[in-house]
């Protein structure tokens, strides 16, 4: 059997009685008595973020920083590849020419991207 | 229940006592330990002698959670701006316990570096000696600062709190118009006590 939509009058009123009384709980007792009962001495000292008690070092964990940081994460692996290539080539180097150049090759190429890293002011450190 | 009035089934207190009473069986201490003490505040909160039956059970390592501060060992001058740092960021109302000599007047440290007694720097309910002081001895002390807070009164207490605050307000001027450190603003205030003849700057 099918109830009229009216039926459920009652419990509409009741839904909305239970969201009434909820957030008037919720803002008595999160906004209007706390104004009167909560020990309320915001300053400097107080406010700071928890850091041992000592002076933060930066201001919250939403600190932004310089990407140059990352900038020298990626030089680094760039030449940290040459390094762990250059390493066992000089090793196994037996005087081979053909070797050499292919050697001398990839080291130019990487010295191009190095220059380019040099020529735009990657290697100077700012903050 | 013939003959039973109303003050048989009903006790009336006051709110303040009420109060009181929450606030002195539900003590969340934060160990500020920096000495031998604190090696006994372990003791004290471990099984054997076990604070928890005292209601000061709920140890917290964060100043934001915690109400009463335990001051376990030697302070230094260094030590003096950070232990006023983090007794001004715990919740209120808030409560110090200063546990051992070290912390009550220096103790055996009679140097230069060493904050001769905690109290110069914040405000001490309760001071437990000895060196170290026995868990049973600490505990005893917070049996005292139990009686403290059930005499006193709920203005008492703000009042004791907002002069600690002044004094971290006039600290940070002076740090703004020094320019300085607060470790320098720290000292230069509890100097500047001495020299008046105040044992203490809050």
């Amino acid at each position: 059997m099918i109830q009229p939509p009216a039926s459920f009058l009652p419990i509409l009123v009741l839904l909305l009685l239970a969201i009434l009384a909820g957030a008037a709980i919720l803002v008595l007792s999160g906004v209007v008595l706390p104004r009167f009962l909560k020990p309320c001495n915001p300053r400097k000292g107080k406010l700071t973020p928890y850091e041992c008690g000592v002076p933060p070092l930066q201001e919250g964990a939403r600190h932004r920083y310089s990407v140059k940081f990352y900038l020298v994460a990626m030089l680094y692996i760039l030449f940290d590849v040459e390094v762990a290539f250059l390493l066992p080539w000089a090793v196994q180097y037996k005087s081979n020419l053909a070797s050499f150049w292919m050697m001398v090759f990839f080291v130019a190429t990487l010295l191009v991207g190095y220059v380019y890293a040099w020529g735009k002011g990657a290697l100077d450190w700012e903050r | 229940m013939a003959g039973t009035t109303l003050e048989d089934t009903v006790i009336t207190t006051r709110l303040e006592d009420v109060i009181n009473w929450s606030r002195k069986n539900s003590l969340w201490p934060m160990a500020f330990g920096t000495a031998c003490c604190a090696i006994e505040f372990m003791g004290m909160a471990a099984s054997r002698f076990d604070i928890s039956r005292f209601g000061a059970e709920v140890m917290r390592f964060s100043p934001r959670q915690s109400d009463l501060m335990l001051v376990l060992g030697t302070v230094t001058n260094k030590q003096a701006p950070v232990l006023r740092q983090i007794y001004a960021q715990m919740a209120e109302p808030k409560w110090v316990v200063s546990v051992g000599v070290c912390a009550g007047s220096g103790g055996m440290y009679r140097t230069y570096a060493t904050l001769q007694g905690i109290d110069r720097v914040v405000p001490v309910d309760v001071y437990v000696p000895g060196c170290p002081p026995r868990p049973e001895t600490i505990i005893y002390g917070i049996m005292k600062l139990q009686e403290k807070i059930s005499r006193e009164t709920l203005d008492q207490r703000k009042e004791h709190i907002e002069r600690f605050y002044a004094s971290l307000d006039r600290q940070n001027e002076l740090q703004a118009a020094r320019g300085c450190t607060e470790f320098q603003a720290v000292r230069e205030m509890v100097l500047e006590a001495g020299s008046r003849g105040d044992q203490r700057i809050w």
